[in-house]
């Protein structure tokens, strides 16, 4: 007892270790021009993060468009159609372990699938790689939640005349969204932190760049490059960017739990 | 086994002719031969597993959602076989409704639950939604108690409340047939009386078929009654006659509870 309670003593207390630090040390490194400005050269003053934050963003939301769909439509597969089939459980046993792998190791996979052949870094080639993160994890809570949708209430939908599509649509979407969107929304909380899988894919830039077959910015690769130089401003930016990230973060899986208290079956 | 199968005194809507039913391998209903009476209740009792649910789930094939279930035998709606390849299930399921032993709202308002069915049938026109909307819950007894908040979660209402917006939502499409399974197996007894209440006045109207375990419930709602064992009818008759001077005694062992 008194071991079990010390350690989860430790574990918070560790974590708010980390909150306080970024929470001192980043809003120091805030204002206007952090989120307005790009990066000033070593030495001097001031400079900012615009370019990583839009990156982020970009290659977030691509990442997204692409996994969003194929998890969702992958997940509805595993969970309506394929639910008891051999052909089932082998994709749902894939999906486990593509979930496992290793971040760093799909950046490489996919560095020698598109970053090679195409010659160059690029926003795109991040994207994917963050996708390929994201799809099992939507995959695996889509086809969760769709489980949790109790049979009866499928039949009675089929009972009424309902054709499949409108099943799944109407009654068995419409009764899980809220598991579906927190699925989601903890995916994106998910890769929205990744570094590894973009430093071999989107690298890093320190101009503007809008091109997505071009190298972009992140916040996550910039934090790794700043912190690890040895300019104190660029630190300071690292910082800065470590905790607009947290926020980030912290919002979406805020927004995740407060979703998932609506309204719902079992 | 004696068996005892009247015929109806009524016009005929369903007619059952020689149907078996089989679960893959194992043979769930055994030559069912039944005639169900247009606007009347039918009710099916029998211990569990008997087959009662089976056989009231052929005749809106609710069997074919799943795969490895196979029907043999005929089974009339209007005298035409509703097992033929070529039956179209959607079309089916909108003439034979169903209302399940567990309450089945859609996690969407109670409005929508209503006009879910209408909706399918291509019904658009608010104000016709409205008005059918209206009839359906008060004939299913629930307007009063939901006029106000047609638009709040059907899944706020309470159990007995539930049950009566699925039989609103099944009848809304005015079907011809409508099938209840052990509908008031998972409530408290006074929502059990409205919603027996319900189905006798349902039966004045359209076809209704009941399965049930609590004989009681089918000495009171129904018109005739069939009782099943193991997969097979033993003995249908009017309900007043099963539970008064049943012909077959393992019928009168079930009913004076010395069985099942």
């Amino acid at each position: 007892m008194t071991l079990s309670s010390m350690s989860a003593l430790v574990s918070i207390f560790f974590l708010l270790w980390i909150l306080k630090d970024l929470v001192v040390r980043g809003i120091a490194a805030i204002n206007w021009d952090f989120f307005t400005h790009l990066p000033a050269p070593p030495g001097e003053e001031g400079g900012g993060i615009r370019h990583a934050i839009y990156g982020t963003l970009v290659i977030t939301a691509m990442a997204s468009a692409i996994a969003i769909p194929v998890g969702l439509l992958a997940g509805t597969y595993l969970s309506e159609y394929a639910r008891h089939g051999r052909f089932g459980l082998v994709v749902r046993f894939l999906s486990d372990i593509l979930l496992s792998v290793p971040s760093i190791i799909v950046g490489t996979f996919v560095y020698a699938i598109m970053v090679r052949p195409m010659g160059t870094f690029s926003a795109l080639s991040g994207a994917v790689a963050l996708a390929i993160i994201m799809i099992p994890v939507i995959l695996k809570t889509t086809d969760e939640v769709l489980r949790l949708v109790p049979d009866v209430v499928r039949e009675a939908a089929y009972a009424l005349g309902a054709p499949r599509w409108v099943v799944i649509t109407k009654v068995v979407y419409r009764g899980a969204i809220t598991g579906i969107m927190t699925g989601i929304i903890l995916a994106v909380a998910r890769i929205i932190g990744e570094t590894a899988p973009l430093l071999f894919t989107s690298f890093s830039n320190n101009f503007w760049e809008t091109n997505i077959l071009r190298p972009m910015a992140t916040m996550t690769v910039v934090i790794f490059n700043y912190a690890m130089s040895p300019y104190e401003n660029w630190q300071s930016i690292a910082w800065g960017a470590s905790f607009v990230l947290t926020v980030f973060v912290l919002v979406l899986n805020l927004l995740g739990r407060f979703l998932f208290r609506g309204r719902k079956y079992g | 086994m004696d068996k005892y199968i009247a015929r109806v005194m009524d016009p005929v809507k369903v007619e059952i002719r020689h149907l078996n039913f089989y679960y893959g391998k194992f043979h769930a209903l055994k030559d069912i031969n039944l005639q169900i009476a247009e606007k009347r209740v039918t009710a099916l009792i029998g211990p569990s597993g008997c087959g009662k649910t089976t056989l009231l789930r052929t005749i809106n094939r609710m069997h074919d959602l799943y795969p490895g279930n196979r029907y043999e035998g005929e089974i009339l709606l209007d005298g035409k076989n509703i097992l033929d390849r070529k039956t179209d299930l959607m079309e089916l399921r909108q003439r034979v409704g169903m209302v399940f032993q567990k309450p089945t709202p859609f996690n969407a308002s109670i409005f929508d639950n209503v006009a879910f069915g209408l909706r399918l049938k291509g019904i658009r026109d608010r104000r016709e939604l409205e008005a059918r909307v209206e009839r359906a819950l008060r004939d299913a007894a629930l307007w009063d108690e939901v006029k106000d908040k047609l638009k709040e979660n059907a899944l706020s209402l309470s159990g007995g409340q539930q049950q009566r917006l699925s039989i609103a939502r099944a009848i809304a499409v005015e079907p011809e047939v409508l099938l209840f399974d052990e509908p008031t197996s998972a409530l408290d007894p006074v929502s059990t009386a409205k919603i027996e209440e319900l189905i006798r006045s349902l039966g004045r109207t359209m076809t209704v078929v009941i399965v049930t375990h609590n004989m009681q419930q089918a000495a009171r709602v129904s018109d005739y009654t069939a009782f099943m064992y193991f997969g097979e009818i033993i003995e249908f008759n009017s309900t007043d006659i099963i539970f008064t001077r049943p012909k077959i005694k393992l019928t009168e062992d079930y009913i004076t509870g010395r069985f099942g």
